[in-house]
């Protein structure tokens, strides 16, 4: 069974897909530079200090992204 | 001449591969970042000159942030020869859009695949000849950090250059509808020559992560990490100033005063206790600053400054600020300048101004080197290190405070996106090249700044004619008492102030000046200030000088970034009115309590 979540809601360790990116065109040239596609798979590694930043894997790289900006990615799990 | 310009994303290694074509020493580091201005050299390549452009690192060619804006400039105003598209091999999955995206613009290149140690570590393997084929562009795998298969790469080049012609400038204007089409041709290409294992990953960086990104003892890690690195510094680097010190009062008396002797007292006075004085006190700092250098370079090449900012981010976001406001305030203990420009990355203007606000406030090395010369002066060998360190401390407080007093001036709320790259180490020949660097930054600013204030300090404890030097006849006994009922409040004699107000142009004049003031050198110059003042006007004076108006480069920097003069005159006003009011606190509460 699979099912649509913000990528915010997700917990360390868990993998998902991209599906959507809900943001301004400028940062969204960004997260596809640095991996983020429709249908790219990730993974949640850790999440940072005081409810602090996500740190995604995707493929070989590694990322930090702030928790309401990931509020705006939805993934498939 | 032909022209050669080095594109790719950010962290590539393009600098690498910059330094070692050309021989010079652009900074590097392990941070998506680093360069955020363009940096040219001329080397002889295939027969005839060509110049070779270092760009900073551009995630696509929509690119929008001020350091991306610098490429897109340079590609709209320039004609180019060759691109040299550098990309992390091992990320080759999306660094190949930049290349595809290249080749839609008709621009001549070649792929130089980066990082080849990496790639074959992660078990990756490239079919660089049938890549090449199908993308259009001559590929090579490499390594600019290492040099294997460089030798390959400088043939290619030469190829390359000789059968290329400049094509006219770009219009870049092109909205790059395409996309869809470069992505479908992307995973194409990435299907067809790229093997990636499926456990692909760097374990070794994964398995420090867990350690030092540990949810409750990574930040007490990082703050361990740093006290000891500025332990480690004092603790080394004290007894190489002192022995600085000594071989260069040993030139003075056996070599330097003899020749002078001739001369008229005051000309001897002036080049004696004038310029060498002043310069050889300054110029004794030296090991301190390659050393706190050599440790800067370790932990900006390893990769943890960009896991300073994971740490970091949700408590800065509460100051207005973000994780990567906290790592160019860590690379401002470097030197503010660099760190300033660093900032380009960021988009948001708000975010931008607030940064370059608090990053003055950066205990940077020039700093260092009054504070080591004053806490080894004043306090025992055992504090020392701790008072240094709680300067350190002090730079967040004051940035913390800064912050939450302009963030409602400056705001913003830019959403971004941060690599983490993978733990590195630099080479032995890198932190040679980065010493190097250093001790060139420091005779530029030796052979200008510091002479220049030297010498007009020693004019003014010198004249009018015949005073007794430094007294209050003197000019600067004048100054003096036209500022003592500004800065006595704070402990601040007239012999220091006279010190923080050529600090201004660059604080490392501060010791020099010092120096000429005292008519001291070395080791005497530091029983000199022990007998003169006690440690709370010595920590007064040091939290004033770490608080005030910063040097002219970085003011002159801040001009040029912030492109305001209301900013910059803020910029300077803020800091001293903090400077003031934190150190007469501080002299004040001391004295009532009793020291």
């Amino acid at each position: 069974m699979t099912s649509l979540f913000r990528l915010s809601t997700l917990s360390p360790g868990q993998s998902a897909t991209v599906q959507a990116l809900h943001v301004d065109s400028g940062f969204q040239f960004r997260l596809n530079a640095l991996g983020f596609r429709v249908g790219k798979s990730l993974e949640l590694i850790r999440i940072g200090p005081f409810n602090g930043p996500l740190h995604i894997k995707l493929g070989n790289t590694e990322v930090m992204l702030r928790q309401q900006d990931a509020a705006n990615i939805e993934v498939l799990m | 001449m032909k022209r050669i310009a080095l594109i790719g994303m950010p962290n590539a290694g393009k600098s690498t591969l910059f330094n070692r074509m050309s021989g010079a020493s652009a900074k590097v580091a392990n941070w998506p970042g680093v360069t955020v201005d363009l940096l040219s050299a001329k080397l002889l390549i295939a027969g005839q000159m060509a110049e070779i452009v270092d760009l900073p690192g551009i995630y696509d060619l929509h690119g929008f942030s001020d350091d991306e804006q610098v490429v897109r400039h340079f590609l709209c105003n320039n004609a180019i020869d060759l691109v040299l598209i550098v990309a992390n091999a091992t990320q080759i999955d999306r660094q190949l859009t930049l290349a595809l995206q290249l080749k839609s613009l008709g621009l001549p290149a070649v792929l130089l695949l980066n990082m080849a140690d990496e790639a074959k570590q992660h078990g990756i393997t490239i079919d660089t000849q049938h890549l090449g084929d199908e993308l259009g562009y001559p590929t090579a795998l490499f390594s600019a950090k290492y040099g294997q298969g460089y030798a390959g790469v400088y043939e290619l080049i030469e190829r390359e250059l000789q059968s290329s012609q400049a094509t006219p400038t770009l219009s870049l204007e092109h909205d790059f509808a395409v996309d869809q089409a470069v992505e479908d041709k992307l995973e194409q290409i990435i299907r067809n020559n790229v093997e990636v294992p499926v456990q692909a990953g760097n374990s070794t960086t994964e398995k420090i992560d867990k350690v030092m990104l540990h949810p409750w003892f990574g930040l007490p890690i990082f703050f361990t990490v740093m006290f000891l690195m500025f332990q480690a510094v004092y603790t080394i680097g004290a007894p190489l100033q002192d022995a600085m010190a000594w071989l260069l009062e040993g030139f003075r008396d056996i070599a330097l005063a003899p020749v002078l002797s001739g001369l008229p007292p005051l000309l001897n006075s002036f080049l004696l206790e004038g310029v060498f004085d002043g310069v050889a006190t300054v110029a004794s700092f030296v090991p301190v600053i390659i050393l706190f250098f050599l440790f800067m370079a370790i932990i900006e090449d390893s990769g943890y400054l960009s896991r300073a900012a994971f740490l970091m981010d949700a408590l800065m976001t509460k100051m207005g600020l973000d994780g990567r406001s906290f790592v160019m305030l860590l690379m401002g203990f470097g030197c503010n300048v660099p760190a300033i420009m660093g900032t380009r990355t960021m988009r948001s203007r708000g975010l931008r101004l607030l940064t370059m606000m608090v990053i003055p406030f950066s205990l940077c090395s020039a700093r260092l080197q009054v504070f080591v010369f004053m806490t080894t002066a004043l306090f025992a060998p055992s504090q020392a290190p701790l008072v240094l360190f709680s300067l350190y401390l002090m730079t967040f407080a004051v940035v913390i405070i800064t912050a939450l007093l302009f963030k409602g001036q400056f705001n913003s709320q830019e959403p971004f996106a941060l690599e983490l790259p993978p733990y590195r180490f630099p080479t032995t020949k890198q932190m040679v090249l980065r010493g190097w660097h250093e001790i060139r930054h420091f005779l530029r600013r030796a052979t200008k700044f510091i002479t220049i204030g030297v010498v007009l300090v020693w004019i003014l404890t010198h004249m009018p004619f015949g005073v007794e030097p430094a007294s209050a006849a003197s000019w600067s006994g004048w100054i003096g008492e036209f500022m003592s009922p500004v800065l006595s409040p704070a402990g601040i004699n007239s012999e220091l102030t006279v010190a923080l107000i050529f600090g201004f142009v660059a604080k490392e004049i501060v010791i020099g000046a010092l120096a000429v003031i005292y008519s001291l050198e070395g080791s005497s110059l530091m029983q000199g200030i022990a007998q003169q003042i006690d440690w709370v006007q010595a920590y007064s004076f040091m939290l004033f000088t770490l608080i005030y108006t910063p040097c002219l480069a970085t003011v002159a920097t801040l001009r040029a970034e912030a492109k305001s003069a209301w900013y910059t005159a803020l910029a300077i006003v803020w800091p001293l009115t903090l400077a003031w009011t934190i150190s007469t606190v501080f002299y004040q509460s001391a004295r009532y309590l009793g020291f």
